[in-house]
């Protein structure tokens, strides 16, 4: 079948694609490419809006969702404008992650932030936030984790799996000075003056209800109509739609909202079947027209694995733009299963937007799967597909282990650079 | 517009048919690309278009529309084009009262019962103008995409009046076209949008499916595209004619080709 066969040449492209898409300055790993070297000159112009860049393929603006990796599976990251779409996790443990990795992103590049909640207070989630991780840090712990890595399996060279040695690395290390993309420390807190400093406002749902509807009733229900009332209020006084001309720094508004769908919006498509079916799809139709016409981008997290009514996922997917599914292992018996033992759970891409354009930037990996290790959380290929190319030969991947120089381990194990892939 | 689905659909700008609905389906895929061709392709034979866009920015068509090789700004301007924009003006519905009756008015009403008022819109986008000017060949409208009309709170019922509303004016009273892009939710139990579909499936004279390939995704091969020519007017004395083709979507083509015979495999 079609797919099979050029699957085999999908990992050389992808290391090339990837690595253009990286950062213009050094990177963890050697470009396959020629094509890498040509694009570079184009990252030194400089944006004019901190924290985004222009795409490499149809210049959209784009922003980082906070994850390097997933910016990357992203085609570079999100475009302004448009709604990234997070479907949860049963106990919603990596989507709140995925959340505060977008809004202190947001922080760290000096954006806007707008956070809109039911479950808990802005205030609260802000003071969350992970702490980024600064150069001169990262690279010593990042050169423990490898110590430790070598010394527990060094033993262990791929005798079978020889394939994966040879994959390009996702972006699991840091990258010295990126502008674009940063990674954040789980375990530690977001300092208090980085927080102070930025701009932010606060939706809590429970806060907002008792004021009065000035609108007419439609189909939306109450929660929905006061978010989008405060959403086009912040954008119009702010003049993210370009109502102010006089504002001297053009900025981006980053706008989180999480939990959307669940009942404590006032949405009850969680709980029943025939619910007010028109409600969430409307209101997200609503808020990327806003989204369109303005320079903001939103990051929305829903648990879709509640809505009783499965049309409406269906629905909700085609009423965005980015779509991105996790699947955790917790409490499934996929945890106990050795396929999986090294990872936490699954990511699944599900729709990636044809932005002014009739192609797109479809990453090749299908399976993916997500670790969170003690700071950083990585997204890895989970399977290679079987190499049907025809000059599958001993002495061809010699040649190809040199140049490519991994970072981190690889599927559990160290690899080396000019090592000879003896079976 | 696509010069190779042209050859398979044996139409050139210049004779282009009247009279007809086409429906363009996808499932499991995107077809907009069905739509960005037949944007091109009518705005090239010269015919007057109204397109209802409620599913993307007037920026992304006319960016990829360039990249066809038509100017959606040019045509707007001189009057060929008549755009509604449904994003932008869904903002200004929802948010601000209309002091007249706006297209997308069921927005704001909490049980719309109708299209009316996006049907006298379009009746009044397509009117034939009678002062001599530069006469168009014939109205088109086209409508990306209806599925999103049920997202929004109409029922199928309704959608199908507006199209049946639309087709007396469009195709039967001026001889004109539509072209309308309606999703297949495959298996996922979305009744409405089975309604809406097979409601228009029935009626219309070409119906274009595009569907991922079954066996999952493949970077040379994106989908299959089903045709299928009807005539719904005529008893079927006659079976339908249907080809099925694979294609590749590329920065400004489309390429096509006989189902296994990529040229990626060969």
């Amino acid at each position: 079948m079609a797919a099979a066969a050029t699957c085999g040449t999908g990992a050389g492209s992808t290391g090339s694609m990837v690595a253009a898409g990286g950062k213009n300055n050094v990177t963890s790993f050697q470009r396959r490419g020629p094509r890498a070297s040509g694009s570079d000159s184009s990252y030194s112009r400089l944006v004019s809006i901190a924290g985004t860049r222009p795409s490499v393929r149809n210049g959209q603006l784009l922003v980082s969702t906070g994850l390097p990796a997933l910016d990357q599976l992203l085609g570079g990251g999100l475009a302004v404008g448009t709604v990234l779409l997070i479907e949860e996790d049963k106990y919603n443990i990596y989507s709140s992650l995925l959340f505060k990795y977008f809004l202190a992103e947001g922080i760290i590049n000096g954006h806007t932030l707008l956070v809109a909640s039911a479950k808990e207070d802005p205030a609260d989630i802000l003071q969350e936030l992970p702490a980024p991780l600064l150069d001169d840090n990262v690279k010593k712990d990042f050169d423990e984790d490898a110590c430790n890595h070598k010394t527990a399996e060094s033993n262990i060279k791929m005798k079978i799996a020889w394939r994966y040695q040879l994959l390009p690395k996702m972006e699991a290390g840091p990258v010295s000075s990126s502008r674009f993309g940063h990674y954040y420390d789980a375990s530690k807190k977001m300092p208090q003056e980085l927080i102070e400093a930025s701009k932010w406002h606060g939706f809590f749902s429970p806060e907002k209800s008792s004021s009065t509807l000035n609108i007419e009733p439609c189909s939306l229900t109450h929660g929905y109509i006061k978010l989008l009332q405060f959403i086009q209020n912040i954008i119009y006084e702010e003049g993210f739609d370009g109502s102010n001309p006089q504002k001297k720094q053009k900025n981006i508004l980053r706008i989180g909202i999480q939990n959307l769908g669940s009942p404590l919006w006032g949405d009850d498509i969680c709980c029943t079947e025939n619910g007010n079916s028109h409600s969430l799809t409307k209101f997200l139709y609503v808020l990327r027209g806003l989204l369109r016409t303005s320079l903001s981008a939103c990051m929305i997290t829903m648990p879709t694995h509640l809505i009783q009514n499965k049309a409406i996922i269906s629905r909700v997917t085609n009423l965005s733009d980015t779509v991105v599914g996790l699947e955790s292992f917790i409490g499934s018996e996929r945890e106990t299963n050795p396929l999986y033992k090294d990872y936490h759970g699954l990511i699944h891409i599900r729709q990636i937007p044809r932005l002014n354009n009739l192609i797109y930037d479809v990453s090749d990996v299908k399976d993916l799967a997500f670790k969170l290790k003690k700071k950083l959380f990585t997204i890895e290929r989970l399977h290679l597909p079987p190499d049907l190319s025809d000059t599958v030969s001993r002495s061809s991947k010699q040649d190809l282990a040199e140049p490519s120089k991994l970072l981190g381990p690889g599927c559990g194990v160290m690899a080396g650079g000019k090592k000879h892939l003896d079976f | 517009m696509f010069p190779e689905l042209n050859n398979l659909l044996n139409t050139t700008p210049d004779r282009a048919e009247q009279g007809k609905l086409t429906l363009l389906c996808d499932a499991n895929t995107d077809g907009s690309f069905l739509v960005h061709h037949f944007l091109s392709f009518y705005l090239k034979a010269n015919c007057k278009v109204c397109f209802v866009a409620l599913i993307q920015s007037f920026s992304h068509y006319n960016i990829v529309g360039q990249k066809l090789g038509v100017s959606l700004t040019v045509a707007r301007e001189c009057g060929q084009l008549v755009f509604l924009e449904g994003l932008k003006s869904s903002v200004d519905v929802f948010f601000r009262a209309q002091a007249e009756p706006h297209p997308l008015q069921f927005l704001r009403e909490a049980n719309a019962e109708n299209l009316q008022p996006l049907y006298e819109f379009v009746r009044e986008a397509l009117k034939p103008v009678d002062d001599g000017e530069a006469a168009w060949r014939c109205p088109v409208l086209l409508v990306d995409d209806l599925s999103v009309l049920l997202s929004l709170g109409m029922g199928a019922v309704a959608v199908l009046d507006f199209i049946h509303y639309c087709r007396a004016t469009v195709c039967w009273e001026r001889k004109g076209n539509i072209v309308a892009l309606v999703h297949d939710s495959g298996d996922t139990e979305d009744e409405e949008n089975n309604i809406l579909l097979n409601g228009l499936s029935h009626q219309s004279h070409l119906i274009l499916r595009a569907e991922g390939l079954p066996t999952g995704f493949c970077r040379d091969v994106h989908g299959q595209l089903r045709i299928l020519w009807r005539t719904p007017s005529q008893p079927t004395t006659q079976r339908d004619r249907s080809l099925t083709y694979q294609y590749k979507i590329q920065d400004r083509s489309v390429s096509f080709f006989a189902k296994g015979m990529s040229p990626a495999v060969l």
